[in-house]
């Protein structure tokens, strides 16, 4: 297979400030890959280097074999839909979606064509003659999208793409994303820093904390085995147990996770690991209740199906999981 | 919503308001008036006649249209040098970051702080030391430091609302510096230049103070007036050119005003 992005040991300071930090990664052609971070945790800065607004302070960047260091933004075969779309004002919506191909010196008839071919592609047939101004955000993401991809990149960068939109939109976009990925094979890159995004977007996400990469791989992986006490974390929240607590349960690790979904409030049944602590909190999310539980200072979140009676605040429970969902992690 | 009542202005609030327009434009009315006088040798009110012989004789004196040609070519040349000059000033200073900015930022204003006079004397010892003579050039140069600051005021407040990502997406979608230049920047900011370049020029147009120290044996259109209210003969000619010089300058600032208040909706659509 094909790679089609590669960061070979990657850096880039900021003065003392180390954006990105000795990065490792390889992309591969047709891929739908995430990076997953909070804010300043260098996964925007990723997206920039491979776009070329930032060069790297060392380390080697190839994008489909070729060196892209010191290769300005225009001269490569790639392309970014903006965090705010960085749609042209003065310009109508159809030669916004033409300005690539315009500047590249594309008769108008042709150009003209292709722009309307690629608003049709983002299901905004004729709306070329109007501004970026009398379109809503999710009309605009969409032209920002055609914008990129009439060019024909071998990789499209999006920057938090539906971050501005609101809920509905966007599970709505997450799908036409990924089904406009699909048909057009194109490697996407796109950067957010919502978890539930990346986990049911991408086909590999990278996860980003104090521009490292902290674990990679597919979702499923990084959701259930993170690696680090900051992926457990970051993705969906993981219960982090202590060594001492690990301990308890006869595991040899410093860190170990357990997610919220794994835990029952209930005797343990054959085989399983239980622990017993007392009710500390509670909240009702919809399909779900989430309980804390305080086992000797630690507090473990539950997830228990609505269905379930809830334990009353202060009343003594015994929660029990499988001991295979217990998972150790690194000391980070 | 503001509330109704006070909607209507008081009597007092109103007459005050009208003795202040009047304070300020009933001597221009009077320059005017006297553009018709028949009275050449003194401004008596009121003129025994009116004519219009004054608007035949102006177009006659070689004079006059030495001093208005000289103007107006002084007005365009500093006008030009301070288009080129603000607008690159203004992108280095809102696009980009570097030590010093501020100071820059704020060294390129002061010229138009400081009084005309410092400015004049300061161009003059600068030219004497540097032996330039005096000429047409250096009154361009005198004018040119006070019309960079009002093409840089102008594009600088319009290069800080163009987003930073626009750029950007123009070089993303293949564009080179040039072409971001031409087909990005210059449509964003095109009416806060004509602004600034109107300002520009109306500014050069009526100076005085600089010009009077920079200026060899020409006459600019000011100096020019300045020169003739102290001759007795053909008094209203220079009210007829003072006529001229109003609407010369007064259009552009008008042109200006309407340009940069419109911008709203250029500049910050989409944002």
């Amino acid at each position: 297979m094909t790679t089609a992005v590669l960061f070979d040991n990657i850096s880039r300071h900021f003065g003392a400030v180390r954006a990105v930090d000795r990065v490792n990664l390889s992309i591969a052609e047709g891929e739908f890959f995430a990076m997953l971070g909070p804010s300043g945790s260098g996964k925007t800065t990723c997206l920039r280097l491979m776009a070329g607004f930032e060069q790297p302070t060392a380390g080697h960047i190839e994008i489909f074999g070729e060196t892209a260091e010191g290769v300005p933004p225009y001269r490569r075969s790639v392309n970014t839909v903006f965090q705010d779309y960085a749609l042209f004002p003065h310009l109508s919506i159809l030669d916004n979606v033409a300005y690539g191909l315009m500047v590249k010196g594309i008769g108008r008839e042709e150009r003209r064509k292709a722009a309307e071919d690629a608003l049709a592609m983002v299901k905004l047939p004729g709306y070329g003659t109007r501004r970026p101004g009398q379109l809503s955000g999710g009309q605009r993401q969409r032209v920002a999208l055609a914008r990129a991809l009439v060019n024909k990149p071998k990789v499209l960068l999006l920057d938090e793409p539906l971050g501005a939109l609101d809920l509905k939109l966007r599970e709505q976009m997450q799908e036409e994303l990924k089904s406009l990925q699909k048909s057009l094979g194109i490697t996407f890159v796109f950067v957010t820093h919502d978890q539930g995004e990346a986990l049911s977007m991408a086909d590999r996400v990278a996860v980003f904390n104090e521009g490292r990469i902290q674990q990679l791989g597919r979702p499923e992986d990084v959701y259930n085995q993170p690696k680090t006490r900051f992926v457990a974390d970051f993705v969906g929240s993981s219960n982090v147990l202590t060594a001492k607590l690990c301990q308890r349960l006869g595991l040899q690790a410093s860190f170990a996770s357990l997610r919220p979904e794994a835990v029952a409030i209930a005797p343990a049944a054959d085989g399983a690991l239980s622990l017993s602590g007392t009710v500390a909190g509670r909240s009702f999310l919809g399909a779900t209740n989430r309980i804390v539980v305080d086992v000797d200072g630690n507090r473990i979140a539950v997830a228990s199906p609505a269905a379930h009676s809830v334990p009353a605040i202060g009343s003594p429970v015994t929660i029990s999981f499988a001991a295979r969902d217990l998972h150790p992690m690194e000391d980070a | 919503m503001r509330s109704e009542k006070s909607n209507r202005a008081p009597l007092g609030l109103k007459v005050a308001a009208a003795a202040g327009l009047a304070f300020m434009h009933v001597p221009i009315l009077l320059i005017f008036l006297y553009a018709f006088t028949t009275e050449e040798k003194t401004y008596q009110f009121p003129p025994p006649g009116l004519t219009t012989q004054w608007f035949a004789v102006a177009w006659d004196r070689p004079d006059v249209w030495a001093a208005l040609t000289l103007s107006v070519k002084v007005a365009a040349i500093a006008t030009g040098a301070a288009l080129v000059l603000g607008t690159l000033c203004a992108a280095a200073v809102s696009q980009t970051r570097f030590f010093g900015r501020e100071t820059v930022s704020l060294l390129v204003i002061l010229p138009i702080a400081l009084p005309g006079i410092i400015t004049g004397i300061a161009l003059r010892s600068a030219f004497s030391m540097a032996d330039i003579p005096f000429s047409f050039w250096t009154i361009v140069l005198g004018h040119a430091t006070f019309c960079i600051v009002v093409v840089y005021n102008n594009a600088v407040a319009r290069f800080r609302r163009i987003s930073g990502s626009l750029i950007e997406a123009s070089m993303d979608l293949g564009a080179d510096g040039f072409q971001t230049f031409r087909y990005v920047i210059l449509p964003n900011i095109g009416t806060a230049l004509l602004a600034g370049g109107m300002l520009a020029f109306a500014l050069s147009f009526d100076e005085v103070i600089v010009t009077t120290f920079t200026a060899g044996q020409q006459s600019t259109l000011p100096i020019w007036m300045l020169e003739e209210l102290i001759r007795p003969r053909q008094r209203p000619v220079t009210n007829v050119v003072a006529m001229i010089v109003v609407i010369v300058t007064f259009l552009p600032i008008l042109g200006a005003y309407y340009l940069t208040r419109d911008g709203d909706q250029i500049a910050g659509a989409g944002k």
